[in-house]
Formats: structure tokens, C-alpha cells, sequence
């Protein structure tokens, strides 16, 4: 119980910041608006394809402005010196991964719930489903958690923010795989079992970096 | 002393050893396989295709272990043993990539597609590529070594996916060991000779890959003496 109110904690603690300074999630915003418009403009989209590349504009778009979250709500901890005070906590350190993690997740939901009604607006259509919700959360919460991990990593290196790109896009590509396909399968149609095999690989993924996280997570962050 | 003459003498063997069978490799793949009817000539380079691969992902097997080995002990040795495994099954990855590329552009009509297989292998290269610059990017070397295995146990997910790629999608990239699928192109049936002309290569590469990661995990070895003397030497200016 104490450990859930731990990471309740940390992630109140960081909305309660980002609320004063509104830094990161406007800037995931609007960096999102802006690879929407370049993706139109680039491929010059017509109503035909456009919709056959809803799904791959969209996740690909989520990705990239999760990168700015991932950097930034870590890294304002190593700037402000309160990276020592969260490690001092008497708690696990897993609890300070799910809560960077947790407002990481948040973020990136709420990025998805501006990019899916702003390129369905843009398109006249409706893209949005509870069932694409839930592949969006799924996707999301394996990018996340996988993301978290690295970012706590790539802070502490030399190049700073420029490396985790490089580091997390090849390991998620397959999650990333799978959530276009699902998504593609939502917004076009397509036969249920292909849906579902795709949905049992994203669960998958996402288990398997949940647990590869939990147990190597305090190592990154020993001293 | 001795011992390490002893060790460089038991290097040497191995090192021999790995020439002459890769020397009987070649030889068989030119001269005691038989010509495949359908593809010709150019399916002997499915002999060290596999071989390559199989001995690219021993690699990554290799610094999964390292790296838990790693995270567990806390032993430096595990860090020098992890960047072999890495540096040895990137280069002959990308040397199976490179032959199979050679392959397809006769069979397949294209030096490249973007087949499942084709696609997971080159992923995997791409992380392990990253876990070279990931390790550049940290100077000080317990750091390093803890960074390099967590990356090397994430980055491991990759490579049973691209070994099961091609049993479990639909892929046109042909399974010699186990069934493929029917839009496969280039599947052959393995006669006696190629087998055991297959099993040579295989084993050659083994040894191959034994001799390289020794050599490896020596310099590995220096390399850190070398650090540490230079670290000794910052501090002792000081």
C-alpha cells in the first residue's frame, strides 16, 4: 500500500510542477501538430491515402513526441538536484520507475487523446473507438515503460538527450509493429483473428519489458 | 609466467584449429557438396549464410549472459566478455546479411526486400550498433559495464525474434530446418552431402567464433589494465 502511495507520490508531485510551468506537455502538443502538418505536407496526402496511412502517421507521431517527455521528466530531476532527494526516499527504487513512468504514460495519453481528434478533424473522418483507446493505451504503456528505462540510462551518458532515439526506436520497432497493425486493422477493417494475434504480441512485448525493467531498473540508477 | 604462455600456447591451437576446419569447409562446400539442381552454384553460399548467423546470434547469446552475469556480480570480467560477444555477432550478422543479399539477387530478383526475416535481422543490428555508441558515449568504466548489460539483456528480445521470424510469419526467406511456408522461394531439400557439408560449416564457424572471442576478451583484458593505469596515473599527477 505504501509503495502504491509512493509512486502516487511522485507522480502527483510531477504533474503538480508541470502545472506551474506547463513546459513539457505543451511542447509534446505542439511538436505533435507539427510532425502532423509535415507529414501531410511531405507525402501530400490524398483523401485515399491519407486514410491508409492513418495509423503509421499517427504512431509515428505519438513516438516522436514521447521522446520529448521521456527526456524531460527525468532530466528536470538531474538539473534541480532532486534526484537526490527521490533516491533518498524510503522506498524501493522500482517506485520511482513506475512513478516517472506513470506520468510519462499520462502524458503520452494525453498527447494521443490531441493527435487522434486533430487528424480525424483534418480529415473528416472519425477515427476514435473505445478499441482503439485500448490498442493506444497497450502501445503506449510497452513504449513507455521500455522508454523510461532507457531515458534513465541515456541521461546519465556524455550526449545527454541525443542517444535515446537511437537507443529506444530499433528495441520498440517490433512494439511499435504491432500497434500500427492493430490500428491500421481498426480504421480499415480486417479479419478479427489478425486483430487479436496482434493484440496477444503488443500484451506480450509489453510484459516481457515490464519485467526486463523491474529487474534491471536500480542498477542504472546505483550511485 | 608460465601460465600464460601455457594459455597463449592452448590460443594458438585453437586458432589453428579454426583455420584448418573453415580451409575443409571450403573445400567441402566447392568440392564434396553436390550442385543443387534448381538454384545452382549459388546455393553453396547457404552453407556459410546459416553458419554466419547462427554464429552472429551465439554472440548475442553470449553478452545476454555476460550482462547478467554482470548485473549479479558486479565482475568486471563480464563487461570485457559482453563487448566481445557484441563486436563478434554484429561483424557476422552483417557478413550472413551481406551473403544472403548475395543470394537473393539471382533467386529472389532483388539484393533486398522487406521481408519479415530480412527486417529483424536488420533491427537487430541496428541495437547492436546502438549498444557500440551507447558504450562510447560513458567514460568511467563500471558505469559503462552496467549500462552495456542492461542494454545488451532489452536489446536480446530482438534476436529470438528474428530467429523465429521466419516460422512464425508469412516470409518468402526459405526454413531448410523445419517447414516452411509455402510463399517461401529458394527451398531446397538438404541431401546427405550437403548435411554433412552443413554440419562442417557449423562447426567451423563454432571454432571460428571460440578463437576470435579469446582473442577478444584478451585485448578486452589489456584494454582495461590500460585504463586503469591511466587512471592511476591522472590521480597520481595530482
Amino acid at each position: 500500500m505504501d509503495y502504491i502511495r509512493v509512486i502516487l507520490t511522485i507522480f502527483w508531485k510531477d504533474i503538480l510542477a508541470e502545472r506551474r510551468t506547463r513546459e513539457i506537455l505543451s511542447a509534446m502538443l505542439v511538436f505533435a501538430l507539427v510532425v502532423i502538418l509535415l507529414f501531410v505536407f511531405a507525402f501530400d496526402l490524398s483523401p485515399e491515402t491519407r486514410r491508409n496511412t492513418a495509423a503509421g502517421v499517427i504512431w509515428v507521431t505519438l513516438c516522436f513526441s514521447g521522446t520529448i517527455g521521456l527526456n524531460r521528466t527525468l532530466s528536470v530531476e538531474k538539473d534541480r538536484g532532486g534526484i537526490d532527494g527521490l533516491m533518498l526516499a524510503p522506498a524501493d527504487r522500482t517506485a520511482l520507475f513506475f512513478g516517472k513512468a506513470l506520468t510519462n504514460w499520462v502524458y503520452m495519453l494525453l498527447t494521443a487523446l490531441f493527435v487522434v481528434p486533430i487528424y480525424s478533424l483534418f480529415n473528416n473522418t472519425n477515427l476514435f473507438s473505445f478499441t482503439l483507446l485500448g490498442v493506444i493505451m497497450l502501445g503506449t504503456f510497452g513504449y513507455i515503460v521500455t522508454g523510461t528505462l532507457l531515458s534513465s540510462l541515456s541521461l546519465q551518458l556524455r550526449s545527454r538527450e541525443m542517444l535515446l532515439p537511437v537507443l529506444l526506436f530499433p528495441v520498440v520497432i517490433p512494439l511499435l509493429l504491432s500497434a500500427i497493425r492493430a490500428t491500421s486493422i481498426l480504421l480499415e477493417g480486417g479479419s478479427q483473428t489478425e486483430l487479436n494475434t496482434w493484440l496477444v504480441l503488443l500484451f506480450s512485448y509489453d510484459l516481457i519489458f515490464l519485467a526486463i525493467s523491474v529487474m534491471v531498473f536500480d542498477k542504472i540508477i546505483e550511485d | 609466467m608460465r601460465n600464460s604462455t601455457k594459455t597463449s600456447l592452448m590460443l594458438i591451437v585453437v586458432d589453428i584449429l579454426a583455420a584448418s576446419l573453415i580451409l575443409t569447409a571450403l573445400f567441402m562446400v566447392f568440392y564434396y557438396a553436390p550442385v543443387e539442381v534448381e538454384m545452382g552454384l549459388v546455393q553453396k553460399i547457404f552453407y556459410f549464410h546459416v553458419a554466419a548467423a547462427w554464429t552472429g546470434m551465439l554472440g548475442f547469446l553470449v553478452a545476454l549472459a555476460a550482462g547478467i552475469g554482470l548485473l549479479r556480480s558486479g565482475n568486471m570480467k563480464w563487461d570485457i566478455a559482453g563487448v566481445a560477444g557484441v563486436e563478434i555477432g554484429l561483424v557476422f550478422i552483417s557478413l550472413s546479411t551481406i551473403m544472403g543479399s548475395i543470394w537473393a539477387r539471382p533467386i529472389w530478383n532483388t539484393w533486398w526486400t522487406w521481408d519479415p526475416r530480412l527486417s529483424t535481422a536488420l533491427i537487430m543490428m541496428l541495437i547492436y550498433f546502438a549498444y557500440l555508441l551507447l558504450r562510447n558515449g560513458v567514460e568511467e568504466p563500471g558505469r559503462r559495464a552496467r549500462f552495456s548489460a542492461v542494454y545488451a539483456i532489452v536489446g536480446f528480445v530482438s534476436v529470438p525474434l528474428t530467429f523465429l521470424s521466419i516460422r512464425l510469419f508469412r516470409t518468402i526467406h526459405p526454413v531448410i530446418i523445419g517447414s516452411s511456408d509455402p510463399a517461401a522461394t529458394g527451398v531446397f531439400e538438404m541431401s546427405t552431402r550437403m548435411t554433412h557439408t552443413f554440419m562442417i560449416s557449423l562447426v567451423a564457424f563454432s571454432v571460428l567464433f571460440v578463437a576470435l572471442f579469446w582473442h577478444r576478451v584478451r585485448l578486452g583484458v589489456k584494454l582495461a589494465l590500460f585504463e586503469q593505469r591511466k587512471m592511476e596515473d591522472f590521480t597520481g599527477e595530482d
